[in-house]
């Protein structure tokens, strides 16, 4: 019961601070993953690879199985509704209470200063992901997986494509499963 | 009472059926809200996205709940976010329980490499599409490297950066603005 109202608390906590939607949980569940023995590295990097290729919002699914992974089915639920109070209340405060919010001069300042630093907590975060996926984390040393990192070099280079931009995220997701099972990465 | 089911089952569907959230899902809410329900007008949902945007929270979550209390008032923003929660909790209850079981199979596994490659790269992507939108001014490239040694090589909390860049924002945006109009 204990370890309920931890969980709950914790997702109450990332819902409150997650600026950014999404990709900004993430940093967050890094922090988890150090604090506590819920998950470990290489299970959030599962759980990001299953929330990317499931429908839903990407920051509801990592929550969702996180909550799964540390207590089960009812630790999904609770974890999921420790995220999204924080946004029901606020929300319904600023629609209730703030005109304009976004247009204050003081939101607006201080989001010139997050904007920035969510964007390096997100590459730090993701850079974190990127070195549990693309090596095998082996003692001391990094073994590359050179045929994975060859893989996600190639389609982030065609991601940078401008008229491959309109194709659907799922599309590359099951391409890369089939690659992987074809090439047996 | 009925309304508010209505409200649950158009973000059920929208959840349901958008994949990665956030602007992904903006032609869907589109979509349901504005062409198909007459909910809310274009810029109504622009605004929301907005606000959506620079508040704290999963930002479907932050539009479902914003458009479900304009609607319908506080039960209604209620209902709305359920619908938009359900399907997530669903879909990936099942898979993260029986995932676990299948964890050993040859193939699953060599798939999962090859996902997450693209994950990798989807999201290595979403930094670089982040870092063009916020690094409007040299001082926010500062606090940017600034920021990201600290996450990399520190153990300060998330959450303690985040409320300091509110912070840094507040005090130096002004001057930045002041520089800028010169």
């Amino acid at each position: 019961m204990k370890e309920l109202f931890l969980l709950f608390g914790e997702f109450f906590k990332i819902g409150l601070f997650a600026v950014g939607g999404g990709p900004a949980t993430l940093p967050f569940l890094m922090d988890l993953t150090e604090k506590y023995d819920w998950f470990t590295m290489k299970q959030l990097t599962n759980m990001v690879a299953i929330s990317e290729s499931t429908p839903g919002p990407l920051g509801l699914n990592m929550a969702t199985y996180a909550g799964v992974q540390t207590m089960g089915v009812f630790g999904g639920a609770v974890s999921t509704m420790g995220l999204v109070i924080p946004s029901i209340v606020v929300i319904i405060l600023i629609a209730k209470f703030m005109e304009g919010f976004s247009e204050n001069r003081f939101v607006k300042a201080a989001f010139w200063g997050i904007r920035p630093a969510v964007t390096a907590l997100i590459a730090a975060a993701v850079l974190g992901i990127c070195k549990v996926s693309l090596f095998v984390v082996g003692g001391e040393q990094l073994q590359p997986e050179i045929k994975t990192i060859c893989l996600c070099a190639v389609i982030f280079g065609l991601l940078q494509i401008k008229k491959l931009q309109k194709i659907h995220p799922i599309v590359w997701i099951l391409s890369a499963a089939i690659i992987g099972i074809v090439f047996r990465f | 009472m009925k309304q508010y089911f209505e409200l649950f089952w158009a973000f059920f569907r929208i959840g349901g059926l958008t994949f990665g959230g956030g602007l992904s899902m903006l032609p869907m809410l589109k979509y349901e809200l504005v062409e198909k329900k007459n909910w809310v007008t274009e810029e109504e949902l622009l605004d929301c996205y907005a606000i959506g945007q620079c508040t704290p929270g999963i930002i479907a979550v932050n539009t479902a709940t914003f458009v479900g209390y304009k609607k319908c008032g506080i039960a209604g923003g209620i209902f709305s976010t359920l619908g938009m929660v359900a399907p997530s909790l669903v879909i990936i209850t099942t898979i993260a329980l029986f995932l676990e079981q299948f964890m050993g199979n040859k193939w699953l596994g060599h798939a999962l490499m090859g996902v997450r490659a693209v994950v990798c790269a989807l999201m290595l992507n979403t930094v670089l599409a982040l870092a063009k939108k916020s690094l409007i001014s040299p001082l926010c490239i500062v606090w940017c490297v600034f920021i990201f040694l600290l996450a990399m090589f520190t153990e300060v909390p998330t959450i303690l950066l985040v409320v300091m860049s509110g912070v840094f924002g507040i005090l130096f945006n002004g001057y930045a603005k002041g520089r800028k109009s010169e």
